[in-house]
């Protein structure tokens, strides 16, 4: 035993304190503790002594292992910590720095438009139906009480691919296809493509439009206009002022149209609404006898109401859109204003 | 249509403003489209009448005038119009008179002459787009009057937008009498005139299509004065209601139609060979018409004939070898009822759009031709003179137009309108407008006046009650409650969800014209039949798409010359393909993507999408439906021949195609970056597995691994069917983890690594038990597709 037992565990806590690391503390455990190690040794040689010395430097080297132990273990919990601190600064990175990977893109604004209105109604129990978009003259003009030479066909602007096959110009065809397969009562709304021949700053040769229409017995006047109110207030989310107009559609008696107050400027009168403080949305009436007799529901015992508004003008409105060309252009920066 | 207020007023005049006037015509559903002061504002221009026009001494263009205005002295004006000449009277602009524009007429001095006003063109005042010239005025105008009150410009144009059906209101009288209704004022048509006949002559008339012309009056007017002047009232009211003044004869006929309602016509009787015949014309009958067009009539149209040639297009427009002139002496005056179905789509046919068929293809009175001849004759008289002659009228009884009672009801007014009304508010309500009312027990019979062709069913009285009610005055009733509970059919997948997942991976929705280029259509769907519009509307937007990607590509040409260079749409809608000779109405799904796979981000190198990124957004879409769609190698004349894939489904039925734009297109199509495509129909995608639980296996799953080498051809799909079909139940999941072809495997080869993944419902399964299975599936593997164990 060249040294003594102090001087071991002097050198022992310092070798623990110059540690730089943990693999180095293990180093520092294995030379003092380890089966070669110095208190290991020193342990080992007890068995030469006599019993009586045994104990006593048994005890001075135990208490000298344990110094060591405890120092060797708080060493152990610093150095980890240390570890930890260093990797975490490691670590650290700019968290506001973007997500990676696809982003989310969004739906057309029609669609989001015509899926709102499709919403309001559904909750009240209508059905969505929808129909061909190359219609018969048949079901586009004649059944809904449009005979040729209708001077109401030339309002119409309508595109033909033969004498009798034209692109459907409005949604009302679906609700004589609903009608001819169906029974009363019927609660439906249609949202599709409808096509006329006419482009300009303010007509798109293809717009949507959403039909909607109910047949019951003893549905009257008022109940159209108490719908299309609340349709309207649901849809703008605002207490605005409605509007019916004596109108003329072939297919409904009485005809209306319905305007609602500005929504630019809250019925003050504006560009948008040309001064009126009104802007029109839509036409309506109560569905026209000989609609019902084209398709053979009794007059006399159904009545109902139709309406139909155009999408794009709802969703101009809505969201502010100044060009309905915008509509079809695609662009994205257009496009991706809405999700 | 369009009416002067003033003159709208002289007929009926309630005590509103013109703001409540136009409100309340809109209200009844006369749509107001505008109101527009007949005049722009301008102030200080009185009637002048010129007394000398000298040549300017320093201008050639110039005339130094003295100008009386009905002051003491001529005032000195300089004025560069061609037409002044001393003795013409014309608008004056004072000192201090403010013009259109806020244009401020001062003293001034013009090439060295002083110049105390100005002399004014119709345009200077704001009273025509241009004109050529100064104003000419009567000579009668009272020299020093204000030119606004001579010629009554105080005074609003009131454009109206009428629907087809209220023909009645296309005249001023019309409107006066929805006018008198709406404010419970008495209104009563003037009286007809009758004019004093000076002579007996007439000539024959035959009408040979007593349907299409069951009423046609034609009388004789000799000797009127050629060189009349239509008067500036007449010509001031027509310029507001948007007619341009012609000649007195074919003014006072605009004049009456304006007024009643009632079109006529005026032929030069000096050119015409009597009998005058309504008939039909003759299959390739040539028509010169007074629009300077020559019309080839096909046989259905109705003309005016004498015993030459066809002389009128009935109802429409008159020709030009009978025309007044401005030599015309003696007149034969038409005024006639034709049946709207016989003018209707007539005026279109031939690319022809009249006044006078406006109102006859939707109606005109046909009680009205005996008064609207003796007011036509009296303002000719009135203005050109003329001797008269009898009215030759030739009315067919049996073809003439009936009105019947229309049943009311007081129970559907309730009904439909949700509020009663008394026997006298019913009665005076329809009366007001011209209607017959006779009482009964249920309600009323309602015989509507020969102007309402609108009034045929209840409804269109029920209508009429709503209009002059006031729609706003209904009650208005809240919707009836749901009746039923929804529907939620579970196994129906929905379009949104599928909408929602491409929007949720990057795809943004766009709607594209269904009707595309040709060229676009043939490029990309060549072997596609399509249908073809009439009249389309551009050539670009000629043919039924038979394929959403023509209108996906435009619009990525779009974004690509807008500095885009990455570009995902999707669309649904319609494609119009012609099979068999019928043409089907398919729903589709397409998309479309170029560019990088993710936007250019920090974090992720960029990377162009291929073909395998574009499957795992179709595979995302079919994995919400009820599956049974499988890929196979497919060929398509737009998609490049290695990368085209086509879905079908268990019936081996083509339902949808992915690929890459075949790199030809790509460059025809101006992209500089592979694009790809896909397409599939929603029928074969529009359902969902509703899901059924599978209980969980308590033992632990083993994960083995096997590297086969197979041939080139043997493809992904062949090896996961050749496992799936084992039936060995502890096989849980099969997936293949890498491909590599190269060095160490032979040309022709490649090496495919599969991982297995099983697990079995009894027991944990052991090495030999697991050995074994592994045998079994490469023994199978080789048998059916030549597969060998990677060493």
């Amino acid at each position: 035993m060249s040294a003594s037992i102090e001087e071991i565990l002097t050198q022992a806590l310092q070798a623990l304190a110059h540690a730089k690391d943990l693999a180095e503390l293990d180093l520092v455990r294995v030379n003092y503790l380890g089966k070669k190690g110095l208190f290991t040794q020193h342990m080992k040689a007890l068995g030469n002594l006599d019993p009586e010395q045994r104990k006593s430097v048994g005890q001075i080297i135990n208490t000298a292992k344990n110094s060591f132990q405890d120092a060797l273990d708080s060493r152990k919990l610093t150095l980890e910590s240390e570890q930890l601190q260093a990797r975490l600064a490691s670590e650290c990175v700019d968290v506001t720095l973007p997500g990676r990977g696809q982003s989310i893109a969004g739906l057309h604004p029609v669609t989001i438009t015509m899926r709102r209105i499709a919403k309001i109604f559904a909750d009240a129990g209508f059905n969505i139906a929808e129909g061909p978009e190359i219609e018969d003259d048949y079901h586009n003009f004649g059944a809904l009480n449009i005979p040729e030479h209708h001077p109401a066909r030339a309002m119409h602007d309508t595109f033909y691919f033969d004498a009798h096959t034209v692109l459907r110009t409005h949604t009302s065809p679906v609700q004589i296809r609903v009608m001819e397969s169906g029974q009363p009562p019927l609660k439906v709304i249609a949202p599709g493509r409808v096509y006329r021949c006419d482009s300009d700053m303010t007509h798109s040769p293809m717009f949507h439009q959403v039909e909607g229409f109910l047949v019951d017995t003893d549905v009257s006047f008022g109940d159209l206009k108490g719908v299309i109110f609340e349709f309207l207030r649901a849809f703008f989310e605002k207490d605005l002022q409605v509007r019916f107009r004596p109108s003329y559609f072939p297919f409904t008696e009485p005809s209306a149209e319905f305007d609602v107050s500005c929504v630019m400027c809250d019925g003050q009168g504006c560009r948008v609404c040309k001064q009126t403080g009104w802007l029109e949305v839509g036409g309506c009436g109560m569905i026209h006898p000989e609609v019902f007799n084209s398709v053979g529901i009794d007059p006399e015992r159904y009545s109902g109401f139709a309406f139909g508004t155009g999408v794009e003008r709802l969703a101009m409105m809505k969201y502010g859109i100044n060009d309905l060309r915008m509509f079809f252009e695609n662009d994205l920066k257009f496009l991706q204003q809405f999700k | 249509m369009q009416v002067s207020e003033a003159w709208l007023r002289e007929l009926i005049n309630p005590p509103i403003s013109t703001e409540q006037l136009v409100e309340q015509l809109t209200m009844a559903g006369l749509e107001v489209d505008a109101v527009l002061p007949v005049a722009a504002q301008f102030s200080g221009v009185v009637v002048g009448e010129v007394i000398s026009a000298e040549q300017h001494p320093n201008a050639d263009k110039l005339k130094v005038c003295k100008v009386n205005v009905g002051q003491a002295e001529a005032l000195q004006i300089v004025c560069g119009a061609s037409n002044v000449r001393p003795g013409l009277k014309i608008p004056a602009a004072l000192i201090g008179a403010v013009l259109p524009g806020d244009f401020k007429i001062k003293e001034s001095k013009l090439r060295g002459e002083l110049s105390f006003g100005m002399l004014c063109s119709e345009k200077e005042l704001g009273l025509a787009a241009s004109s050529d010239g100064l104003m000419e005025l009567p000579a009668d105008a009272p020299v020093g009057s204000s030119i606004r009150d001579y010629l009554a410009l105080n005074d609003n144009v009131i454009e109206l937008g009428l629907t087809p059906n209220r023909a009645d209101c296309l005249s001023v009288e019309g409107v006066a009498r929805e006018v008198a209704v709406l404010n419970k004022l008495a209104f009563q048509t003037q009286a007809s005139a009758s004019i004093a006949v000076a002579h007996q002559e007439t000539l024959d008339i035959k009408v040979e299509a007593p349907e299409a012309c069951p009423v046609y009056l034609g009388r004789l007017v000799k000797d009127i004065n050629p060189n009349a002047v239509t008067p500036l009232w007449m010509q001031e009211r027509l310029r507001r209601c948007g007619v341009r003044s012609l000649s007195p004869v074919v003014d006072v006929t605009n004049y009456v139609l304006l007024e009643l309602g009632q079109p006529l016509h005026a032929f030069d009787a000096a050119k015409l060979s009597a009998p005058i015949v309504v008939r039909n014309s003759r299959a390739g009958e040539n028509l010169s018409l007074l629009n300077d067009q020559t019309i080839e009539l096909d046989g259905e149209a109705l003309v005016i004939a004498d015993q030459q040639q066809a002389l009128a297009l009935a109802g429409v427009m008159g020709g030009s070898s009978s025309a007044v002139s401005d030599t015309t002496q003696d007149i034969f005056l038409e005024c006639a009822f034709f049946s709207p179905l016989s003018i209707a789509g007539k005026a279109r046919q031939f690319g022809l759009h009249t006044d006078s068929s406006h109102r006859f293809e939707r109606g005109v009175d046909f009680t009205l031709q005996q008064r609207a001849m003796e007011r036509a004759t009296q303002l000719i008289v009135e203005i050109a003179g003329g001797s008269v002659g009898p009215i030759n009228a030739v009315i067919n009884q049996a073809h003439y137009p009936a009105r019947l009672p229309v049943k009311l009801r007081s129970q559907r007014i309730q009904k439909v309108l949700g509020i009663s009304l008394t026997n006298d508010e019913v009665s005076s309500l329809f009366k007001g407008l011209g209607m017959q009312v006779v009482e009964h027990a249920e309600g009323w019979d309602i015989t509507p006046p020969g102007c309402r062709f609108d009034i045929a069913i209840e409804a269109d009285l029920l209508e009429e009650i709503g209009r002059i009610v006031g729609y706003n005055n209904l009650p208005s009733s809240s919707l009836l409650m749901r009746t039923e509970l929804g529907k939620a059919p579970e196994a129906r997948l929905t379009l949104e969800r599928l909408q929602d997942c491409l929007v949720d991976r990057g795809y943004q929705e766009a709607i594209t014209y269904s009707f595309v280029d040709e060229a676009m259509q043939t490029a990309v769907a060549p072997d596609d039949e399509f249908i073809r519009l009439q009249n389309p509307i551009s050539s670009e937007l000629a043919v039924m798409r038979t394929t959403l990607w023509c209108g996906l590509l435009t619009a990525a040409q779009y974004n690509i010359n807008r500095q885009q260079t990455r570009v995902r749409l999707f669309e649904s809608g319609l494609r119009f393909v012609r099979e068999n000779g019928e043409t089907k109405q398919q729903k589709m799904l397409a998309g479309l993507t170029l560019g990088n796979v993710c936007a250019e981000q920090w974090g992720e190198k960029a990377r162009n999408i291929d073909f395998f990124d574009v499957k795992a957004d179709v595979e995302a879409l079919l994995s919400l439906t009820a599956g049974g769609l499988s890929f196979r190698p497919a060929q398509h004349p737009a998609l490049h021949p290695g990368q085209t894939a086509e879905m079908i489904d268990t019936g081996s039925n083509v339902v949808g195609l992915l690929g890459m734009l075949h790199p030809n297109l790509e460059k025809q199509l101006g992209f500089d970056s592979p694009v790809f495509l896909f397409e599939i129909a929603q029928d074969a995608i529009l359902q969902r597995v509703v899901p059924k639980f599978a209980p969980l296996s308590k033992f632990p799953s083993v994960r083995r691994d096997m590297a086969l080498l197979v041939r080139q051809n043997i493809s992904a799909n062949d090896l996961i069917h050749c496992i799936n079909s084992s039936q060995e139940p502890a096989v849980r999941e099969v997936s293949i983890f890498d491909i590599y072809q190269g060095k160490g495997i032979e040309d022709g080869f490649k090496s495919v690594a599969l991982s297995l993944i099983l697990q079995d419902f009894t027991q944990t399964l052991t090495d030999s038990e697991i050995d074994a299975i592994f045998r079994r599936l490469l023994e199978k593997m080789t048998a059916e597709l030549n597969a060998k164990l990677r060493e």
